[in-house]
């Protein structure tokens, strides 16, 4: 039998398992990546000459994160590595890459998609200054260039990202001013059950928060955004929420990393026309998927963060079941016992995933009460209020006619940050289930595609 | 089984015809029933370039878009909308001698239907245009032809329609539709039945499956338009910009929107089907599109695309609509098919097709759209 050709998108953690998997049984798999180095985003490695250390720069994940990179660096002379290229298209058997104004189509027998995610966000008045970051942005800064968003930094949001990059940005010397926390602590004791399935992660966690308050860092949970002031010359200056006393809060900043946990990178999964569902308890749409990763469409596999936020770990697990599976459906022997092994501790991922969900809620209520004046697309500059009007005024009732008529999601994002919170506004207005409003129906280029492009000489 | 629902007129297909048709069917007195399977001007209607052009039309169309140029120009106080109309200008520009002769030839042809045409060379093209590339030749500047939002036109029609009193019906799957006792009836799939004494099939690529019902088949093919938009910039190109050729990989047209964003398309169509509704960009065609838009303006190398879309088109092999009363069926009207050229012609093909139903006769000659040209054609 030929040997298949395997595209995997992405050098995270799931990635680079898949990759290692493969290769393992004999292929040279193509691994695409639109980072410049390996690692993905949580063990994203500084640039070239930098020089801070596993510790400072993943901490307590040091040896996971030294791990993956030198599982990687083995890894570079049997797989055909493609840094620095965007997926931009997939369709017909082809991943289309492009990468510096030079476009190729690789063909492909299967396709792991271990794409990541994103911040998933919440609009709040006064989003749109300069100076509003996503947590994942603020991460970002700190671990390829040792920059801090700010000075004084304001923690809003909800989410194990967010008590994680504020311990960052502490450690780093950025003033952390406050965490600003959506969700309530009976949100987290309620999940506990869930997450005793990683005792190890959860002890993390609970000593993440508890460093907050060593630290004397202001903690408030439960709140209700009100506002970032700012302006368009000084960008931020500020922020206020409402307690869960009722009393409001202002404090001073000149930051704000906001983000309410993450939400998977769907855009190839959905070009390759691969079934979605509505997931209920985080409300939103889904690539639909087996145990191992395999999605609706036979030769597309789905793997790690871009298709379950299970964190690193899962997403290592994630990987490794996904090139089995491509295996096993290539017709290659595939050691059962490791995959239900895999399957197993997958399993433990997943309880803890909907832990995590649990604990930190995505605050879907506060799309109802967002003032009409609210920016929801940053991109296009659509506010709730044009978003509603064309809900009661033109009869959108669904998200792409919402999108149609108002402009939502059409901008350079294409709804990749608004998409899920204009989900909820229009849910909101129509009185709807998010899983009746729909979602953004993916469309190609996954990222802006440079019109200087050109196809590659053959 | 429930009443049926009485009407003068059963519109089937609520893309642009269909909705203008009914909002001037009411305009016009009659009671009217517009039925669309999903939401009105998802389609063809709604995911096509945006063309409000008449120059390079095939010259016996001229009436009939000269009237629907007529409308769009009054369209916001007609409609009560507004769907963006800008008579920006259309700008048809060659590469080479022949076609500039053949741009020269139609200029002269149209004149005579109110065309008034500019053929532009040389020195003053760059003068007036100045971000032409060094292959453009010459230009054919229409000055009153120009564009508009298609996601926005069929919709307001639609949303027109109800105004006047139309009884709009969306998410209406049709099962059946059929004449007997002299009345059509026309069966939805949850079980509601429409009746009236005349029908109008405007059901763009899927007008070929009712046309058939009434013994009228045409050789119908789908084909999807490969629509981009590029990320917002200053406004700056007035007029909308097409190539005339011979090659179909030329055929590129880009039009900048008030807000910033240029929209593309042409160089080559896509894969569309009837069957599950759904069109796609071919990436290769994108990248077409990129060679070929740079020809024409190379300062477009300098932006990004944020999106690419299509929708199901439909075509007749001599790339004209159908358009008129049935051969066969009396009290039945058709008005599908339209090449992908029909979104300039909505307004005016509502008009006329209202004037045909109310009247039994239309102002602007129609007769070289009937559908008994296809007659002959196997079924």
């Amino acid at each position: 039998m030929a040997e298949p050709r395997v595209i995997i998108v992405g050098a995270g953690p799931a990635g680079v398992r898949a990759a290692e998997t493969l290769v393992a049984a004999g292929l040279r798999p193509t691994v695409v990546d639109e980072g410049r180095r390996d690692g993905g985003q949580i063990y994203r490695r500084q640039p070239e000459g930098f020089a801070r250390s596993s510790a400072e720069l993943y901490g307590t994940e040091a040896a996971r994160a030294e791990a993956l990179h030198a599982t990687f660096d083995d890894l570079r002379p049997k797989i055909d590595y493609r840094p620095g290229h965007l997926a931009w298209n997939v369709a017909d058997g082809h991943l289309h890459v492009v990468h510096d104004g030079s476009a190729e189509a690789l063909p492909f027998d299967a396709l792991i998609v271990a794409s990541g995610a994103t911040d998933r966000l919440m609009p709040v008045k006064g989003w749109q200054h300069a100076g509003v970051y996503s947590l994942g942005a603020a991460q970002i800064a700190l671990k390829s260039q040792g920059c801090a968003i700010g000075r004084r930094v304001v923690f809003l949001g909800t989410g194990p990202l967010m008590q994680l990059v504020a311990a960052q940005y502490r450690k780093a010397g950025a003033q952390v001013v406050a965490l600003l926390d959506t969700s309530r602590l009976w949100n987290q004791i309620r999940a506990l059950p869930k997450l005793v399935s990683r005792p190890d992660v959860l002890a993390k966690g609970v000593g993440l928060a508890a460093s907050h308050l060593l630290a004397g860092t202001m903690v408030r949970r439960g709140v209700t955004p009100v506002e970032i002031f700012g302006d368009a010359d000084g960008g931020v200056s500020g922020v206020s929420v409402r307690l869960a006393s009722g009393r409001d809060l202002r404090l001073a900043c000149d930051a704000v990393a906001l983000g309410y946990h993450l939400r998977p990178e769907t855009q190839l999964a959905d070009l390759a026309r691969c079934d979605f569902a509505f997931d209920a308890a985080t409300r939103q749409f889904w690539p639909v998927i087996d145990e191992d990763g395999r999605s609706s469409v036979p030769g597309i596999y789905l793997a790690g963060d871009g298709v379950r936020t299970q964190g690193a770990d899962g997403a290592e697990i994630a990987g490794k079941l996904a090139a089995l599976a491509v295996l096993t459906d290539r017709g290659r022997s595939a050691p059962t016992e490791q995959i239900s092994r895999l399957r197993q501790q997958r399993r433990a991922m997943e309880r803890f995933r909907a832990g995590i969900a649990e604990a930190f809620p995505w605050p879907h209520h506060l799309a109802a009460g967002l003032a009409d004046d609210t920016v929801v697309c940053r991109c296009e500059g659509i506010t709730a209020g044009e978003l509603r009007s064309v809900v009661h005024d033109k009869g959108a009732d669904e998200m792409n006619r919402a999108k149609a008529l108002s402009r939502v999601g059409m901008g350079r994002c294409q709804g990749r940050y608004c998409g899920h919170a204009a989900a909820e506004v229009v849910a909101a207005a129509t009185q709807l289930s998010p899983a009746v409003v729909g979602r953004l129906r993916g469309q190609a280029p996954v990222k802006p595609l440079a019109i200087r492009t050109r196809r590659a000489a053959p | 089984m429930s009443e049926p629902f009485r009407t003068d007129v059963i519109v089937v297909g609520g893309g642009i015809m269909g909705a203008a048709a009914a909002f001037f069917l009411r305009r016009r007195g009659k009671s009217v029933a517009l039925i669309e399977r999903a939401l009105i001007g998802q389609q063809a209607s709604g995911t096509n370039f945006g063309n409000v052009r008449r120059q390079g039309r095939f010259l016996r169309q001229l009436p009939l878009a000269n009237r629907s140029r007529d409308i769009w120009g009054r369209l916001n106080e007609l409609i009560g909308e507004d769907a963006e109309f800008l008579a920006s200008g259309h700008l048809r520009v060659t590469y080479d001698d022949e076609m500039t002769a053949r741009i020269e030839t139609y200029a002269r042809d149209a004149l005579p239907y109110g065309l008034d045409l500019q053929i532009i060379g040389g020195n003053r093209l760059r003068e007036r245009f100045p971000f032409l590339g060094p292959e453009v030749r010459a230009g054919s500047y229409a000055p009153h032809d120009g564009h508009a939002n298609p996601r926005l036109a069929a919709p307001a029609f639609g949303r027109a329609a109800r105004r006047e009193g139309a009884s709009v019906f969306e998410r209406t799957e049709i099962v059946a539709v059929e004449r007997d006792a002299g009345t059509f009836r026309v069966e939805a799939a949850d079980g509601r039945v429409f009746r009236a004494e005349q029908l109008m099939i405007a059901a763009g690529a899927w007008g070929n499956r009712l046309s058939e019902q009434f013994g009228e088949p045409v050789p119908l093919v789908t084909h999807g338009p490969q629509m981009a938009v590029t990320e917002p910039i200053p406004y700056a190109l007035e007029p909308v910009l097409g190539v005339s050729t011979t090659k179909l990989e030329e055929t590129v047209y880009f039009r900048q929107v008030k807000r910033g964003n240029i929209v593309i398309g042409g160089a080559a169509r896509g894969p569309a089907s009837a069957d599950t509704q759904r069109a796609s960009v071919k990436p290769e065609n994108t990248l077409l599109q990129f060679t070929q838009i740079t020809r024409v303006v190379p300062a477009l190398a300098r932006l990004n695309i944020i999106r690419v879309w299509s929708g199901v088109e439909s075509y007749l092999p001599d790339d004209i609509p159908i358009m008129g009363p049935s051969a066969k069926v009396p009290g039945l009207y058709y008005a599908f098919g339209f090449c992908g050229h029909g979104f300039q012609l909505g307004p005016g093909v509502g008009d006329v097709m209202a004037e045909l139903i109310s009247t039994g006769q239309t102002t602007t000659p129609i007769e070289p759209f009937a559908i008994a040209r296809f007659a002959s054609a196997p079924a």
